[in-house]
């Protein structure tokens, strides 16, 4: 019961961003120089009903700068799936509809926009649980990534040998089933799919989910050279903090439906109540943010 | 070996009527693969785009007509993606099962409203008179309607084609990843109200070649419609996702059902004809659920 000492903690942790400030460009010095300063993505103060009733997402924020990985943390049910799919508008297929806020994608309102002109735009998704073509072959499934492409088939032709250069598994079983394919050939095969599209923007859903260590750490790697060599900019939803503070710059903390807290991604690593409650690196059990005052004062502002 | 002609020609009669039950079992399987629908309306479709057929082509000359049909059954389509498909997306599949029973009822009223509901005589200019084939093999030879043997060259066109479509091109690669997964196929990119327009469009024209051919047989009129319930064994035999299965399922279908009429037939009584396809199919759902060539049902995800 030290609510006071750890109120008293969180102050001492490097800025964290406060919403809804006119400066939008990213604030700290530890953020990775080659980070440009155009904005990608900025989702202003979002609210998400699902059925007409269900307030799922109650005021979330947050920005994606070009060039860079932004992750969203947060438990099973946060939110953080329904914030990536009121971005690429896949929300309507579950009757669900973003009732207020504001989502740009390179300074354009883009939330009216249907899915697949957001694809054409340069924003797509890889939807949590893989969701490969089960009945269509790995390579199959890879070139209806690039549906929505005009520029010819020696240029789709050349991205399919492009995503066979980061992920070599996927040509070994370019002509199998995707359906047949194991858990992390899937994941591979569902990101090398929207890779297809040329995005300049990804929205990656819990890549690390059923996969062992290894593999999520393979595929981050992945990520990350795909964010270098291909100046792909990336936004990750994760359960698997740890692994995602390590490869994203930046990160925001989703509990129950709002941003609670976010900063550069080395900060929230040292952040002790991050520490505590989602890198399970404290003695004392999972508390919630919640319970914390100092946070408390912050959702206020949001 | 006297008895071998007639059982060749019920034989052959059975195949050429297994034919025209896959016509409309294509239909629902084409809804099927790409919207996940069982589409019940496809009966109705058929009798629909038979009786616009035949009633335009009283006051236009032919081909017009074919033409014409076509645009109409594309605006049907075009209508129930935009009235009934894209508000219910998203909704259990039993739901949409429901929202075509409601459009089977009201294309069947529609159609007789607007096109009449006597019975229709269809000339597709195709002889009458039966053709007798292997005159030399058989005493009296083997009788093989031409309307049949039309109706089989149609369809085995129409499913070459359909394959070709379906396996090489972009559009039905991307028909088939919508079958697969739906909001996978969105979140890529892929615009589901297009595929259903062009699918339903596709399911219509099928309806029509089916409504020609069935009409030219039995004349254009109400029982067009119930078809439909001829083509459910042979969508549970050939299974509900392959094309070819549904031509297949027919001709199993059509083949058996004469067969058993013609050698089980006289000892019971007859009558078998009528119930021995749903017998078939109910064994066929025991053993083999997704049919005979229906796409293996991948558990692992
Ligand atoms: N289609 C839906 N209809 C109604 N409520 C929904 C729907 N989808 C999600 N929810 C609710 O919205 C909340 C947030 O769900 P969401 O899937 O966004 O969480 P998440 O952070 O992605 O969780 P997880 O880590 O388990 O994937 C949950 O309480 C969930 O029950
Ligand atoms: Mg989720």
């Amino acid at each position: 019961m030290n609510l006071l000492g750890r109120g008293a903690l969180a102050p001492a942790v490097p800025v964290f961003r406060v919403f809804g400030a006119m400066n939008a460009r990213a604030p700290s010095a530890s953020l990775a120089p080659d980070v440009a300063s155009r904005t990608a993505l900025a989702v202003h103060n979002i609210e998400v009903v699902y059925d007409h009733v269900v307030l799922v997402l109650k005021g979330v924020s947050l920005e994606v700068p070009e060039g860079s990985i932004v992750t969203l943390l947060g438990a099973n049910g946060a939110g953080k799936t329904t914030t990536l799919k009121a971005i690429s508008n896949l929300l309507h297929a579950e009757r669900g509809e973003v009732t207020k806020g504001s989502i740009t994608f390179y300074g354009e309102e883009v939330h009216r926009l249907s899915p697949n002109e957001l694809v054409r735009r340069g924003c797509i998704q890889v939807m949590e649980g893989r969701r490969c073509f089960a009945h269509l072959t790995v390579e199959e499934n890879l070139l209806t990534g690039a549906f929505t492409r005009k520029d010819g088939r020696a240029a789709i032709q050349a991205d399919l040998e492009m995503v066979y250069s980061y992920f070599p598994r996927l040509k070994e079983r370019r002509r199998s089933l995707a359906g047949y394919t194991s858990g992390g050939e899937q994941q591979m095969c569902a990101i090398g799919r929207a890779l297809m599209a040329r995005p300049r923007l990804v929205l990656l859903d819990e890549p690390s989910m059923g996969l062992a260590p290894q593999l999520v750490e393979e595929i981050f790697e992945i990520v990350d050279q795909l964010n270098r060599n291909e100046k792909v900019t990336f936004l990750v939803a994760e359960q698997n903090t740890n692994v995602a503070l390590r490869y994203a710059r930046y990160g925001y903390i989703l509990e129950n439906g709002r941003v609670v807290l976010d900063g550069p991604a080395e900060a929230l690593r040292d952040n002790e109540d991050v520490k505590e409650f989602y890198l399970g690196l404290s003695a004392t059990g999972r508390k919630s943010f919640r319970d914390i005052k100092s946070y408390k004062r912050r959702k206020r502002w949001l | 070996m006297a008895e071998l002609g007639p059982v060749l020609e019920v034989f052959l009669g059975g195949l050429m009527s297994g034919v025209l039950y896959a016509l409309v079992a294509l239909g629902f399987v084409l809804i099927f693969k790409a919207s996940g629908v069982f589409n019940f309306a496809q009966g109705a479709m058929v009798l629909f785009a038979a009786l616009s057929l035949v009633r335009l082509s009283e006051w236009l000359p032919f081909g017009v007509a074919v033409l014409l049909t076509i645009a109409i059954m594309i605006a049907l389509a075009w209508a129930v993606e935009r009235l009934v498909l894209r508000p219910l997306v998203g909704q259990h599949g039993l739901i949409l099962f429901m929202a075509t029973i409601g459009v089977t009822f009201f294309l069947d009223g529609f159609g007789q409203t607007i096109w009449g509901s006597n019975v229709y005589q269809l000339d597709l200019g195709i002889p009458a008179s039966p053709w007798f084939l292997f005159e030399n093999l058989f005493p009296g030879g083997i009788l093989v309607s031409p309307i049949d043997v039309f109706a089989a060259v149609i369809a085995g066109t129409l499913v070459v084609a359909l394959s070709i479509f379906f396996h090489s091109t972009k559009i039905g690669r991307a028909l088939r990843a919508v079958a697969d997964d739906h909001q996978a196929a969105q979140s890529v990119g892929i615009p589901l109200n297009q595929i259903w327009l062009i699918v339903w469009s596709t399911a219509g024209i099928v309806a029509l070649v089916a409504g020609m051919a069935w009409g030219t047989k039995l004349g254009v009129q109400f029982s067009l419609s119930l078809i439909a319930l001829k083509a459910l064994p042979v969508l549970i035999l050939g299974g509900l996702t392959s094309i070819p299965g549904a031509i297949i399922g027919g001709l199993i279908i059509g083949a058996g059902e004469k067969l058993a009429e013609f050698y089980i037939g006289p000892l019971i009584g007859g009558g078998i004809e009528y119930w021995f396809a749903y017998v078939l199919a109910l064994a066929v759902l025991l053993v083999r659920p997704q049919g005979l060539f229906g796409e293996k049902i991948i558990e692992r995800v």
